[in-house]
């Protein structure tokens, strides 16, 4: 069966100098949930944007379920690849919730029925179904970005990509969101990329690749990737804390294994000192 | 400059329909040389207070004439805030204040006009073309950026974490005494977040004298922190330094806020029996450790 998603040998540049993507070979199977790394700069933003159309590769094939990315049939892809972008307070079109959920459905031209059985699902599936009548701009950037999926989901798409989508929220909020992630992809069996700098996050999916300079450098399952600290750095990545303070203990003497959770590194360390 | 802040109340949209209570009878001071976090859930009433502190938001008797002033208390060194008389303009000169994603606002067609903007802006009389172009030179330098490279070209064509530097010379050209970050951090990757941070020590070793930091990020507040205050729901309910208000983990929690990673494993190490006492900095949770014995394993 074709993949989800497909980038064969895809280059792209944004003109002279500064970024550029060469041979980007990557894809992504049916109802995976992928996580996407990288520093600032690394690609991440453009390998979402090329997916549905938003960018045009300069050269190589991008296919979305077997079906490659052209003009004349950017549209159908559109409404298989949704994408939520970073920013909740930049992305609402209307100002009352439902509005803005119905406003992709509107414009694909669906009938007026069945917007209104999609706003309802699309809600529902956010968890946001009880302020299906409330004012935007009064909403959380939590509940802003749950809109935003909403928006999405109305489309029925296949695919999603979440750049950076909680980048912006609280704790709170990107635990609302990470939440709705889960379910969508397990529930709905929707395919998702999830661009992320949280571990946490990372650590809900089942694969996660690490970009650097336009080009996959990593890829791994999320808790393995973690665990390569001296890779990571050379990327411009960051090691978890969590993985920086079981190496300053093991740099001090103290035998404890790599973990990714409190309680295990809790339990790791008890061991040693007990 | 202390920053000293008595029973100091702000509702928006005072007098209408829509009237909201955002600060609540909150008393709080900074003593110069501070490197203060500020924290508290979303709509906790931190950015409220924040900007009272350069007079973007102010009291109603800083406003209105002939409003007797109703007992609240707002200084900053010698300004008096809740005074209409009070030069707020001198007083911008002396609280930098970068908001969040400061980037956003950057609109001039170099960078060094977008950082001279600011300069100039706040200057008490019209700067001679050589005192602009030493200030911002040495502002750009100072938050890590190559001048002669950087000067001449676009703010948008500078990289993320870049960018960020340029908007945060454009705030500290006037050399602010405080500085006033809102999520200096927010949205960049690990390590520009680390850079951020670093940048922030090194301006207060240099530069600016206090630094107040407005944060989500509770393993940043522990790591940077002399003192943290904690807002919920308008009311300032803890001022503390790191090292004390983390060892309240069940009220932090219950208020909805997270807590850094040393003071989570702290606790998990307390369910199984061992108890350490650190600051919640990593540095001194594992010198802690390592001190029960735990290098022999």
């Amino acid at each position: 069966m074709a993949n989800a998603l497909e980038y064969k040998d895809v280059a792209f540049s944004y003109g002279e100098g500064g970024f550029r993507m060469e041979h980007l070979n990557f894809s992504v199977a049916e109802g995976e949930l992928v996580a996407v790394l990288g520093h600032n700069g690394s690609g991440k933003s453009t390998l979402a944007r090329l997916a549905n159309g938003l960018l045009t590769p300069d050269g190589g094939e991008i296919s979305v379920f077997g079906t490659v990315l052209r003009e004349k049939n950017l549209f159908d892809i559109r409404k298989q690849v949704g994408i939520v972008f970073q920013n909740p307070d930049s992305q609402a079109v209307a100002s009352i919730v439902e509005d803005d959920v119905a406003f992709g459905a509107e414009n694909v031209g669906l009938p007026r029925k069945e917007i209104g059985e999609r706003i309802g699902y699309a809600l529902r599936a956010v968890g946001m179904e009880e302020y299906r009548t409330a004012t935007i701009s009064r909403l959380s950037g939590g509940q802003k970005q749950r809109v935003a999926i909403a928006g999405v989901l109305a489309l029925r798409p296949k695919i999603m990509i979440l750049d950076e989508a909680t980048a912006m929220l609280d704790p709170r909020g990107r635990r609302e969101i990470a939440e709705v992630v889960k379910q969508l992809n397990e529930r709905e069996g929707i395919t998702v990329l999830l661009i992320t700098h949280f571990m946490e996050e990372a650590l809900l999916c089942s694969r996660a690749v690490v970009m650097n300079r336009g080009e996959i450098v990593m890829e791994d399952a999320p808790a393995n990737i973690f665990r390569r600290g001296e890779e990571l750095l050379t990327y411009q990545l960051a090691l978890p804390r969590i993985g920086e303070i079981a190496n300053r203990l093991r740099a001090g003497g103290m035998n404890v294994a790599d973990a990714l959770d409190v309680d295990t590194l809790a339990e790791e360390i008890a061991k040693c000192v007990s | 400059m202390r920053i000293v802040a008595e029973h100091l109340s702000y509702t928006y949209n005072a007098g209408t329909p829509f009237a909201a209570k955002a600060l609540d009878d909150v008393s709080l001071t900074i003593e110069e040389g501070e490197f203060f976090g500020v924290i508290g859930q979303t709509g906790s009433g931190k950015s409220t207070f924040v900007q009272h502190l350069n007079g973007l938001l102010r009291t109603p008797s800083s406003l209105k004439r002939g409003k007797k002033k109703d007992g609240t208390v707002l200084t900053v060194g010698g300004f008096d805030l809740t005074d209409r008389k009070t030069d707020f303009r001198a007083l911008r000169r002396q609280v930098g204040m970068v908001f969040q994603y400061p980037e956003n606002q950057l609109f001039a067609e170099t960078v060094f006009s977008d950082v001279a903007f600011g300069y100039k802006n706040f200057a008490e009389k019209k700067p001679e073309a050589g005192e602009v172009e030493r200030a911002v030179r040495d502002a750009i330098s100072v938050v890590g950026l190559d001048y002669e490279r950087v000067k001449d070209m676009s703010p948008f064509e500078l990289s993320g974490g870049q960018k960020r530097r340029a908007a945060i010379a454009g705030v500290i050209v006037t050399k602010p005494e405080i500085l006033v970050l809102d999520e200096p951090a927010a949205g960049l990757d690990p390590l520009g977040k680390r850079e951020v941070m670093a940048l922030l020590h090194k301006l207060k070793e240099s530069w600016c004298k206090t630094v107040v930091i407005v944060s989500h990020d509770m393993d940043e507040v522990a790591e940077n922190c002399t003192r943290v205050a904690v807002f919920s729901e308008g009311k300032v309910q803890y001022v503390l330094p790191p090292a004390e208000l983390f060892r309240r983990t069940e009220e932090l929690l219950r208020l909805g806020l997270d807590i850094p990673l040393t003071a989570k494993l702290v606790r998990a190490l307390g369910q199984r029996g061992v108890t350490v006492d650190c600051d919640f900095t990593a540095e001194d949770l594992v010198r802690k450790l390592l001190a029960l014995g735990g290098d022999q394993c």
